[in-house]
């Protein structure tokens, strides 16, 4: 018997309410059936924790006396967008300071950046921020050099335009001569590592493949605090190749997500650096799935073993787009016992999502509504899936005066 | 027998001594350097694995110190910070000796300080920075 979120909230309401996480659902489904599950069980916790570049936080730090409109603005030598009202920025994880080496100094270690900004606004630590500006008649002021904190901005929320990637690449590389430095880590020549990043059975978009629930306006987990999809993300991709469970064989579906920084907490948000890449944050983000039907049972049940991720090779397939042999797919459960074979190669095998840290936030998820602290919300509006035309595209390039690389 | 890692820091004066070479001539103990940072007129460390009978080993270090030669477990000098380490795994292929491997089925990482050699690959490529060696 289907059932609606009204219900199910009604239920948190009286603490009546049944929860189990995406690792738990497996099973149930697996002795009882969808069918049972879905009337036995309201709702499923998911959840990721991985690094997720496209992110960032909207500040307000307040006017100063005298007024100021920022042109130029910089947080802990970070630079941060400002080309906003006066005193709005948008720092972004990736983000590197103006002095920073780079890869100058090949590889380079990118010790600091936006993530970690982020991460030291959250664990309430004093930010630098400096700023210039033009000057105006409004806003007189030209120089700015103060220390600001989380408690003192106004707003502090945390945006980020494409998180929780709904599957990923395997990265290997195919290159002889040295170990590769990539977003997805260090690579070893000759299939010599190869590192995936999806939280796989865990992960909110795997466990609902066709966003049959998770929609604009789903109240999630973010960062510790509670967050919203406010809409899908960059790059949103849900016209791919699938297999019969509805799981795209590959990188899909993404998600925009938006909450207030003040809630959120460094354990769940997390400045990191990848040597000769740049930097990033780390995200933790839980979605509870509304069991309405035994559809949607049957969809949470999905396992590590029937999630194939495409091995890709990023010494010159992904950069490049140069053909390379087929290096077929893999599973997150073969990937996740350490080794996984490709092209009769034993490869051992690394991750850069962490499962563990993912269950914690399924869990804390779960207590969260069970303790009645979290409602779930009916969405506003379904993301496009894989019955609409909407499909990620290349740049296809117009040269401007014959171009230049 | 008992092997013990250990990382040895001399003071200046003791730069041109053949410290380890007596250290393991009047002591019985073999080694095994697993790293070395010696420059003249400065300080200089070496991480050794240090094999022989526990007592001869303990006598060893005496006698290090009565040089002023300080001994410390390499233990003590690669750590991780439990707070910073998320637990992603990244770190498990580059180790070379598998002192950081996944626990299963947990998937969290373990840091086994007992086979670690002190490398400090794992420093440069820990995103959220969690290993540091000291020497």
């Amino acid at each position: 018997m289907a059932k609606t979120i009204a219900e199910i909230n009604e239920k948190i309401a009286t603490g009546k309410v049944v929860v189990v996480t995406a690792e738990e659902i497996i099973d149930i489904v697996a002795e009882d059936g969808a069918e049972k599950a879905a009337e036995k069980v309201d709702v499923v916790t998911t959840g990721t924790f991985g690094p997720m570049c496209s992110s960032g936080a909207f500040l307000n730090f307040g006017h100063s006396k005298p007024r100021i409109k920022v042109q130029k603005a910089w947080l802990n030598g970070v630079n941060a967008y400002a080309g906003l009202a006066a005193v709005d920025l948008y720092v972004g994880a990736t983000e590197v300071p103006d002095t920073d080496p780079l890869n100058n100094q090949f590889p380079g270690d990118f010790a600091y950046g936006g993530g970690h900004v982020i991460e030291d606004l959250v664990a309430g630590k004093d930010v630098r921020l400096k700023a210039l500006a033009y000057g105006t008649d409004c806003y007189p002021r030209k120089q700015l050099d103060s220390w600001i904190n989380l408690e003192t901005l106004n707003e502090a929320v945390l945006h980020n335009p494409r998180n929780a990637y709904q599957n990923y690449n395997c990265a290997v590389s195919l290159g002889t001569e040295r170990e590769i430095y990539t977003y997805m880590g260090v690579l070893k020549p000759d299939l010599g590592s190869a590192n995936y990043c999806s939280a796989g059975q865990l992960s909110p978009l795997l466990n609902d493949p066709l966003y049959k629930t998770i929609g604009l306006g789903t109240r999630i987990f973010l960062g510790g605090g509670v967050g919203y999809v406010t809409w899908w993300g960059t790059q949103h991709n849900p016209t791919v190749a699938r297999h019969e469970n509805g799981v795209p064989k590959g990188g899909a579906g993404t998600l925009t997500v938006t909450g207030d920084l003040k809630q959120m907490t460094p354990q769940w948000l997390r400045g990191v650096s990848f040597r000769g890449y740049g930097v990033s944050l780390q995200v933790g983000i839980g979605i509870p799935i509304p069991l309405l039907n035994a559809e949607i049972a049957q969809y949470t049940a999905v396992r590590d073993s029937e999630i194939t991720a495409p091995v890709v090779d990023y010494s010159k397939g992904y950069p490049y787009f140069e053909k390379t042999p087929d290096l077929g797919s893999v599973t997150y459960a073969d990937l996740r016992t350490g080794k996984v074979t490709i092209q009769g190669k034993e490869v051992p095998t690394a991750s850069l999502s962490s499962y563990s840290k993912a269950k914690t936030i399924a869990e804390t998820l779960k207590d969260w509504i069970q303790a009645g602290k979290f409602e779930l919300s009916q969405p506003v509006q379904a993301l496009p899936s894989a019955d609409s035309d909407y499909t990620f595209k290349l740049l296809a390039e117009r040269p401007v005066n014959g171009g230049g690389s | 027998m008992a092997s013990h890692k250990v990382v040895l820091h001399f003071p200046l004066h003791q730069l041109n001594q053949p410290v380890v070479n007596n250290l393991i001539k009047r002591y019985d103990l073999d080694f095994n350097i697993l790293r070395a940072e010696v420059t003249p007129n400065e300080k200089g460390f070496v991480v050794l694995e240090l094999t022989g009978e526990e007592a001869k080993f303990r006598e060893g270090l005496a006698w290090l110190d009565t040089l002023g030669v300080t001994c410390q477990p390499l233990s003590e000098d690669v750590v991780r910070l439990d707070d910073r380490c998320t637990h992603c795994g990244v770190c498990v292929t580059s180790c070379p000796v598998e002192a950081l491997y996944v626990d299963r089925p947990t998937q969290a990482v373990v840091f086994d300080t007992d086979a670690c050699i002190g490398c400090g690959i794992c420093v440069d490529i820990c995103p959220p920075r969690a290993m540091v060696v000291q020497f």
